[in-house]
């Protein structure tokens, strides 16, 4: 299960902080359970059992045989935690306990990025796969020349990744988040004119990146294009979940089309966002009931992860797991992969229907779009946002029959949720995060709507 | 019996008082901000004539039952002696009054009022002392601990409490309120009530009046025994045993004196034949408190807070060039702009008739949701309230300030007389705003003008496609600071507010 890894707020800190104790005191606790409780006493480690370490499924890659296990850890949520100089810093400790834990129960596959959590994804991530041996375990990062794609800095960006991951050859290296601005012109400035889509394919051949793919979030022309270039894709990156099968949202591309055209090829997919950040998990009442109605011993994300691995071409699924608990939830759907049957497809697509109702805004909580220049805390205020859409607390009018109640939950939540001076009223509009949205939200004009909202509740309490 | 009555009372006003100060939700005051309006000055500068009647005939009536009951220093007072008594039981004594301190802080402060020096009157005055110990030194308390039930409530996905910020509006008033508290706590423990004897000028004034009291606590000289065990506990001093008289002047009509006499001797009754029993003898000078506190004022101004070590090491750069996603950018500060007038909340009717009214007692900073409201730090009109944008700004639907205040110094205004109350203009600096600072169109303080009262132009008038201006008309703009706490330029806002002396109404 993707978290809903919103932090940096000082609360929700100690909410983490608490969660990281707390969840690592649970852990400890339950293994001593399994050692002193009665056998035929349920507690709450025999009802779920132990966490399989043996039982993962393992997809091949069609070419080069790898066994990559269907959960692959997404690098882009680790936790965080307060330095001494008062800014985040990555908690490697709970980093080395995740990534152990997770080798230890099957999973090979790492995806980072050298841009994930604030530029410290990678370091982290190399110290904590270092203590393992090298051929145990798959990585993958990226090309993210995002914002200065000239060929000294792509080649200096591709250099620090293999001193940071503390490696000298990569599993798979992706063209980061193609489709994104204005299309191909976009991916041939960041790619082809500085020649390094051809270099990397010289580093292939080198057998210092063995696999090569790319990343895709937006204009399907560049989806189309990148596929059929004539150059030999290893592997493609795509989104994929049961809302986005049939019902992309903004700009996105339906999944079910993606995952068919690199079917027809014979590509491996990869698959990110198989929880949308969470919002798959933390669905409303109703949808919680309907889901849990059916498997009632299973969590709701595991619903989202079953969907997203059935596919035969699925390689592996992507998870930014920041909570042991959710690694221990996955890793229970994915040992071994139950695949949804047809009738359970449909069931999912009534779902999705279902929840196409609420009008809540598609933010997947990445954080690509931040830092804000003007301090604004953009995820913070989508998911609250996000949250009381699901919760019921964003009233239509002063007339309506729980005003008083969903406007305090939405105003006290709110002032909860994001600090005064990170809402969404400090907006200027300067539109510099919009490029950077992989979903393709309008955030200025969001921002503007969910103030004007904020606004009308204040003044008519 | 009378004094169970008095202490009964007492505890109601000041529970319900200093709940006033504390109570940020507005709650309390819907049902007791009477006990505020009913403070001698307060109502005295408020010109409430029914009120100042009211308190005239209930001294003559009784004695100064209004030092007793109704005022929070006094009470507090009180409290603080209670606490005393315990280590030492029977620890007061008769002293004569100190009469030329007395009726000289009464003269120092009525000439102050007439010269509208508002810092020494609300230096002096008992109610605006109370005010700024509560606001300054209980209130944050009373916050941290609703924010500990937040913290829970959050916890427990409850919207029960929310928290709230705790902040130190001016250091200058903490300073003074913490000497304050400091200098009547040392009064209250040695001596009782020393301060409403001998500094408190509506002590002194009440004292005038209450000599000729109906009812007095009276000493049956037939049944005194002589012991002076009343006197011992008179924390007024004011009980002469030997003499058995009682200074009336000084009495807060406390009772204790009743419930302790042995013999049944004193009661509080008419007077039959009682003489005078003022006994007035000049004192060896003694340091006064005014002064002192005057001098600890002057050194509050000397404390300083050390600026904050901004312990941002220069962190090694990268050689990569890239956008990293996540994390925030950092909160710049905001500093304040220099106005020409400073600005009053709407209600107040002009800077001059909150000078002459106010008798910066807090309760509008305490109450003052958006942290608009802070006391002055001018040293004429210190710890009255002033406006300031950097925290928050004067919403719209929010008169708090005007529903609370007790001495009419900010006028009671409904939020349609707020929408249309100009107690400022708003005024766009050129060189900050960020069309030129970072080439970028904004346009946030057009978008938040709950007048309309900013439109966005092009900057070039030739070139309709160029980067957007705001332009203030500043006959509908209301000075309610949207735009200048909302304006990212950073530290001084692209546009602030320029305050009006008189308040005008469009």
């Amino acid at each position: 299960m993707s978290s809903c890894g919103k932090n940096e707020n000082p609360q929700e800190m100690n909410r983490r902080k608490f969660l990281k104790v707390f969840g690592g005191g649970a852990v400890a606790s339950s293994a001593a359970l399994y050692g002193c409780a009665p056998k035929n006493e349920p507690g709450a480690a025999v009802v779920l059992g132990e966490v399989p370490t043996d039982k993962m499924t393992y997809r091949q890659h069609p070419t080069n045989g790898d066994k990559v296990s269907i959960l692959g850890y997404g690098c882009m949520r680790w936790p965080l935690k307060q330095g001494s100089d008062g800014k985040d810093q990555i908690d490697q400790e709970a980093v080395n306990r995740l990534v152990d834990y997770a080798i230890e129960h099957g999973v090979n596959y790492f995806d980072t990025s050298p841009v994930y959590v604030q530029g410290m994804s990678e370091k982290a991530t190399g110290i904590a796969l270092a203590r393992h041996p090298r051929n145990s375990y798959y990585l993958a990062t990226k090309l993210s020349n995002f914002q200065n794609y000239t060929r000294e800095n792509s080649l200096a960006m591709y250099r620090q990744s293999f001193r940071d991951l503390q490696t000298d050859y990569l599993d798979y290296y992706l063209l980061h988040s193609i489709g994104g601005g204005n299309g191909i012109e976009l991916f041939n400035d960041r790619y082809i004119n500085n020649g390094m889509l051809d270099f990397l394919v010289k580093e292939r051949e080198a057998g210092r990146i063995r696999n090569l793919g790319w990343s895709f979030h937006g204009d399907v022309k560049v989806f189309d294009y990148v596929l059929d270039m004539g150059i030999k894709w290893d592997f493609v990156q795509i989104q994929l979940n049961y809302l986005d099968w049939k019902h992309a949202s903004g700009r996105n591309v339906n999944a079910d089309y993606l995952y068919g055209e690199l079917e027809k090829r014979g590509i491996p997919a990869v698959i990110m966002e198989p929880l949308l950040g969470g919002r798959l998990s933390n669905v409303p009442d109703h949808i919680v009931g309907r889901l849990k109605q059916q498997r009632p011993e299973n969590s709701v994300a595991s619903w989202a992860f079953r969907f997203a691995g059935s596919p035969d071409g699925v390689l592996t699924v992507l998870s930014g797991m920041t909570y042991m608990e959710h690694l221990q939830d996955n890793i229970r759907t994915y040992s071994p992969l139950i695949p949804v049957t047809d009738e359970e497809k449909d069931f999912l697509e009534e779902t999705a229907q279902l929840m196409m109702k609420y009008p809540t805004i598609p933010c997947n909580d990445c954080k690509y779009c931040m830092p804000c220049p003007y301090a604004l805390d953009i995820p913070g205020i989508l998911l609250h946002y996000n949250k009381c859409v699901n919760e019921g607390n964003v009233p239509k009018s002063a007339q309506d029959e729980n005003y008083a109640k969903a406007r305090r939950a939405f105003l006290v939540g709110y002032d909860r949720s994001v600090p005064k001076l990170r809402q969404a009223n400090h907006c200027t509009g300067c539109e510099q995060c919009n490029p950077h949205c992989p979903q393709g939200i309008d955030i200025p004009k969001e921002m503007q709507r969910i103030d004007k909202f904020v606004e009308e509740l204040k003044v008519n309490g | 019996m009378l004094r169970k009555i008095r202490i009964i009372a007492a505890a109601f006003c000041f529970v319900l008082i200093t709940l006033l100060f504390l109570d940020f939700t507005g709650t309390i005051h819907a049902w007791f901000g009477w006990l505020a309006k009913i403070q001698f000055w307060p109502a005295l500068l408020a010109l409430n004539v029914g009120v100042v009647a009211g308190l005239v005939i209930l001294t003559l009536l009784l004695g100064r039952v209004y030092c007793s009951v109704i005022c929070p220093l006094g009470v507090l007072q009180d409290i603080i002696s209670w606490f005393a008594s315990k280590r030492k039981k029977y620890r007061f004594s008769y002293s004569p009054a100190l009469k030329w301190v007395r009726y000289g802080t009464l003269v120092v402060f009525i000439v102050a009022c007439i010269a509208g020096i508002g810092s020494l009157v609300a230096l002096i005055s008992p109610y605006s002392a109370y005010g700024r110990i509560a606001s300054n030194l209980f209130a944050p308390i009373y916050q941290e601990g609703n924010n500990l039930l937040a913290y829970f409530a959050e916890r427990m996905d409850s919207y029960a409490f929310y928290s709230v910020h705790v902040w130190v509006r001016s250091l200058a008033t903490m300073g003074i309120a913490i000497l304050s508290f400091v200098l009547l706590a040392i009064l209250a423990w040695r001596n009782g009530r020393t301060y409403c004897n001998t500094i408190c000028p509506v002590g002194t004034v009440l004292g005038f009046l209450s000599r000729y009291a109906l009812l007095k606590p009276r000493i049956d000289t037939d049944k005194c025994n002589g012991c002076g065990l009343c006197a011992r506990k008179c924390k007024a001093s004011c009980i002469d045993s030997k003499n058995h008289a009682i200074d009336y002047s000084r009495c807060v009509t406390c009772m204790d004196c009743l419930d302790n006499c042995r013999q049944g001797a004193i009661s509080y009754t008419r007077a039959r034949k009682a003489g005078k029993t003022t006994s007035v003898k000049e004192s060896s000078t003694k340091d006064t408190a005014d002064v002192s506190r005057r001098r600890a004022l002057s050194a509050t101004a000397l404390v300083a807070m050390s600026s904050v070590l901004h312990a941002q090491q220069k962190k090694l750069e990268d050689y990569v060039e890239m956008k990293k996603d996540g994390g925030f950018a950092p909160i710049k500060e905001r500093k304040e702009p220099d106005r020409l007038a400073s600005l009053v909340p709407p209600g107040a009717l002009s800077i001059g008739n909150l000078a002459q009214h106010c008798t910066g007692c807090q309760l509008c900073v305490s109450v003052c949701e958006n942290h608009v409201l802070r006391p002055s730090t001018d040293l004429m009109k210190l710890m009255q309230p002033e406006m300031a944008f950097d925290r928050g700004y004067c919403r719209p639907e929010c008169t708090k300030c005007s529903e609370v205040c007790p001495t009419g110094a900010i006028k009671l205004i409904t939020k349609e007389d707020k929408s249309a109350i100009q107690i400022g203009h708003a005024v766009w600096v050129k060189d900050l705003c960020i069309v030129n600072t970072d080439g970028m169109s904004c346009g946030n303080c057009e978008r938040h003008c709950p007048t309309k009262s900013i439109q966005m132009v092009a900057k070039d008038p030739a070139d309709p496609k160029s980067l957007k201006i705001p332009v203030i008309n500043t006959e509908t703009c209301i000075g309610c600071g949207a735009c200048e706490h909302l304006c990212p330029s950073r530290p001084y806002s692209a546009i602030y507010v320029e305050g009006h002396e008189m308040h005008r109404t469009i």
